[in-house]
């Protein structure tokens, strides 16, 4: 058995960090030279920076496993975990840079105002069991028809994937779009097997599913490997499409 | 006074953990105006890392299991401490609340005939455990966190209640800031709910995140209610030992549930060496039993790894201080094994364990499917906390309840794994509808405006002070590296006295703190606020643990090693002395019942 000392490219003994600093939309970077170790991640030199450099630096963070979403930033302009970022990872010989994410309105350093998310899934109509099938008042329900909605539901609500959308970063649509994290959201209530409520019609206009083009760049930074685009949002449009433009399905009034 | 928002609530719960969201479901249920304030954004409480599972008797697995098999276990994982009231509600009312959850929209694993799936955890005599691969915690809190929305529950995210209000003895709310922008905030509440978590952040290696400086039980005290139980801080034994930046970070029990075995650099599984007396008949004494156990042999009986954590968490400890460790200061924890008796083991371990795989993968450069981990004893959880009414959850102070880790009782001197998330859902019920019963029965208190203009100077004070004042982060760095040297997994008289001085030099330093800029998102000005709460705590850990003259559970002396039977009748409480200042005292432990002891004699 190989041993579990984790063989580590050598590390210069610091690094330069380019950190995005300032509130109220205004703000700039600024450097900080820091010392670095084996096996740190972006999250543990940003604290060391926070703590030994400047102590009022904004930054979101809880479980520093990567379970918990609090601590999505830009790291070189792309979206991702700071907690989960090995600096062996990136190119120290460069200044790192660490932005906010950019999709929601800015609030102090690392920190944005996410409080969008959490309106926009207050809208998607909520769980709703049907009659439970079991004498015991429980429901009986294979491992093998759960294991979608399982994975959708592995999301940390970390909204990396709201922050690279287009409809949302570029166009943005967020009155009209409600982004593939409540797209997966919706596809997790619509194929748990226990739930009764229909979402396709509020998909189609609330929701705005037709706004994605299917990108893909949601799926890319998505932190848990959720197949966002290719096992939730194209089931949902299909399912949308037979819905509405599916003859027969409009002559029936087709339910869920 | 200065001219705050006061905002009226029927309950106000602090805390949006499991234990928070669950009472504030439950207040809101019966009408009350209820809000919920939480220090992080939704959803990001501490409930959502939990890994393993929930303990419920359900039975789907094994159907020998049932509420008197879960109480036995419990009280004995507690070594009888536990409020044995508790304890039974407890076991009684887990199991309802799992399948609430189900119907809920939350979505376990499933057993061959679709009923939810079980699995086997330390000291729990079936396998229990429900459970979401290893990510428990996250479906737990999301799921209450999306039935909560719908509820008209009135959320404050990042929001910190920096004291209670009190109307004489009576709680009648709580004064805050909002972390965003820094304004102050009065919550006026007929009842208020403290389920604030635990305290490990007042330890160097802890599992915990920043959000544990112990707030809850801190708040409690100073609004006079008593403590119980604070000397048992429980060791989880599996942390993640290297690299540095990662130490701590937990490592699930549910790797040695699967299979995953303990052993030193000799490779030889120590756990073996070492049963104690009363797990011995329990537990299997060859390897290949203990493997048949973890493939769910109902014959078979548990291997050694899956003893409780206490023990568990000191051979770990004994096996690196005798030479015996690994490479980085623990021992080697092996699920890589079972590639010896799974022919596809790999796709296997990925499956049942997948953020464990990730975690190391992506944390330190190591395949678990392949290689050997590398873990340590980390500060995990507290058994102690605020001393609460069993049925109520009302602490000694009118008005004032308290759920999930911050209250004291069910977990004795040791806590399952898996008995935290199913103490969340059952007394965060009880705590919500309990606290809504007052808030109907006593109406509105009186709000004394001095106390917030008191609160209000103290906290802005360390802006005052600014950089010719402490280092808030220093303080914190001091108090958490000799917190775990002094009052650690292996304690003794004089340095626990040692700690108590550096706690009051600390104190002092702590009183200086200053910070600068302004008061947006100021995460110095955060942490300089939650020094004072950090210390009570940690003086009263220290203060309990010397009183207590024996080992046992959490709770174990060099000077002291054994258990001793004169302490097996006494839980510490502290309350304070006529100047504020912690005291312990001595109390009964809660009887058992004729019944109690019955099932505890049937389950030996
Ligand atoms: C990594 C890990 C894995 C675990 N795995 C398991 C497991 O498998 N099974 C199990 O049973 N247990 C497990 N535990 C233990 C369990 O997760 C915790 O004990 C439990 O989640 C605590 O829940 P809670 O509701 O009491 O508090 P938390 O979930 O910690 O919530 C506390 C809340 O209080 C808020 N708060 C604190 N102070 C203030 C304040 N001053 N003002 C306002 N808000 C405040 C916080 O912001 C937060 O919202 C695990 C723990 C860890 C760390
Ligand atoms: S695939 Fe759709 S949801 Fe995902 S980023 Fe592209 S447009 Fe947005
Ligand atoms: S789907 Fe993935 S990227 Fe999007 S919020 Fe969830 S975890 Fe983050
Ligand atoms: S701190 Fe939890 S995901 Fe990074």
């Amino acid at each position: 058995m190989s041993d579990s000392v984790a063989t580590e490219k050598a590390l210069p003994s610091s690094a330069i960090f380019r950190i995005w600093r300032g509130g109220n939309g205004g703000g700039g970077f600024v450097d900080y030279n820091t010392p670095i170790s084996s096996g740190m991640v972006v999250l543990d030199a940003v604290h060391g920076i926070q703590a030994n450099d400047a102590n009022d630096m904004a930054v979101r963070w809880n479980c520093k496993a990567g379970k918990c979403g609090s601590c999505s930033a830009e790291i070189n302009g792309k979206p991702r975990l700071m907690c989960m970022t090995r600096l062996n990872t990136l190119d120290l010989t460069v200044p790192v840079t660490v932005e906010p994410m950019k999709t929601f309105p800015h609030v102090k350093d690392l920190v944005t105002d996410v409080s969008w998310n959490y309106a926009v899934k207050k809208k998607i109509q909520k769980f709703t069991p049907r009659k439970p099938d079991a004498a015991d008042g429980t429901w009986r329900v294979q491992q093998a028809d759960v294991d979608r909605p399982q994975e959708f539901r592995k999301c940390i609500e970390c909204f990396l994937c709201q922050d690279v959308c287009h409809v949302l970063r570029d166009h943005n649509l967020h009155d009209e779009f409600i982004g593939p994290r409540f797209l997966i959201y919706t596809a997790q209530l619509e194929m748990n097997p226990i739930d009764a409520a229909d979402r396709i019609p509020d998909l189609k206009d609330s929701c705005g599913i037709g706004y994605c083009n299917i990108t893909k760049c949601c799926t890319k930074v998505c932190p848990e490997e959720i197949h966002i685009t290719d096992n939730a949002i194209i089931p949902l449009k299909e399912r949308v499409v037979d819905r509405y433009f599916d003859p027969i399905a409009r002559l029936f009034g087709g339910g869920k | 006074m200065a001219d705050y928002p006061v905002l009226e609530y029927d309950v106000l719960v602090v805390g949006a953990g499991g234990a928070g969201l669950r009472a504030a479901i439950e207040a809101s249920s019966t009408g009350c105006k209820t809000a919920v304030i939480t220090k992080s954004l939704l959803g990001k409480a501490h409930t959502v890392m939990a890994e393993g599972g929930m303990a419920a008797a359900m039975g789907n697995v094994d159907d020998r299991d049932n509420w008197r098999v879960h109480f036995a276990d419990t009280m004995r994982g507690g070594q009888y401490l536990n409020n044995c009231r508790m304890a039974e509600l407890h076991a009684k009312e887990a199991p309802a609340r799992v399948k609430e959850l189900e119907a809920w929209g939350a979505i376990f694993d499933r057993t061959p005939d679709g009923r939810i799936l079980q699995r086997n955890f330390g000291g729990h005599r079936y396998p229990r455990l429900a459970h979401v691969g290893d990510r428990t915690g996250l479906e737990m809190i999301r799921t209450l966190q999306d039935h909560g929305i719908h509820q008209g529950i009135d959320v404050y995210a990042e929001h910190t209640i920096l004291n209670l209000l009190m109307d004489g003895t009576r709680c009648v709310g709580g004064f805050a800031y909002d972390r965003e922008r820094g304004r102050f905030k009065v919550f006026h509440a007929k009842a208020v709910v403290l389920a604030t978590g635990g305290v490990g952040r007042a330890f160097q290696v802890t599992s915990n995140s920043w959000e544990y400086t112990a707030d809850g039980q801190a708040l409690a005290f100073k609004a006079g209610a008593a403590l119980l139980d604070m000397e048992f801080v429980q060791f989880h034994p599996t942390g993640m030992v290297w690299p540095p930046s990662v130490k701590g970070i937990l490592v699930t029990e549910g790797v040695r549930g699967e299979g995953g075995v303990l052993r030193n650099k000799d490779g030889k599984r120590f756990m073996f060496d070492d049963v104690p007396e009363n797990y011995r008949s329990s537990t299997a004494d060859n390897e290949e039993e203990g493997w048949r156990y973890t493939q769910g042999d109902k014959n078979s009986r548990r291997p050694p790894e899956l003893l409780t954590r206490d023990h568990v968490a000191r051979c770990i400890n004994r096996e690196v201080k005798a030479g015996r460790g690994s490479p980085h200061g623990g021992v080697f924890l092996d699920i890589a094994w079972i590639k010896e008796k799974i022919p596809d083991s790999v796709t296997h371990i990925k499956k049942k364990l997948p953020s464990m795989y990730h975690q190391f993968k992506q944390l330190a450069d190591l395949d678990i499917t392949k290689e050997r981990m590398e873990v340590g004893p980390t500060t995990h959880y507290i058994m102690g906390g605020i001393q609460v009414d069993a049925d109520t959850q009302m602490s000694t102070v009118a008005g004032l309840f308290a759920a999930g880790e911050c209250a004291a009782g069910l977990h004795g001197a040791n806590r399952l794994g898996g008995n935290s998330l199913s103490d969340l859902l059952v007394f965060g019920k009880r705590a919500g509808e309990y606290a809504a019963k007052y808030a109907k029965d006593h109406g509105a208190g009186k709000l004394t405006m001095s106390q917030v203009d008191e609160a209000a100077k103290a906290a802005v004070a360390p802006f005052d002070r600014g950089a010719a004042g402490e280092n808030p982060f220093t303080i914190q760095h001091e108090l958490q590296d000799f917190m775990q040297n002094l009052v650690g997994i292996v304690r003794i008289e004089s340095e626990m006295q040692e700690a108590l001085g550096k706690i009051a030099k600390l104190r002092e330093r702590a009183a200086r703190a200053g910070i600068t800029g302004n008061r947006e998102y100021n995460t110095g000005w955060h942490t300089a606020l939650d020094l004072d709460n950090m210390l009570t705590i940690s003086e009263m850990i220290a203060l309990a643990g010397i009183e207590r003259k024996e080992s046992r559970g959490g709770h174990f002396r060099d000077d002291y090693p054994d258990k001793s039977a004169d302490w097996a009748k006494y839980n510490l409480r502290v309350v304070q002395d006529g100047n504020g200042r912690p005291k312990v005292e001595h109390v009964t432990v809660v009887p058992l019942t004729d019944e109690m002891k019955q099932v505890i004699e049937e389950n030996k």
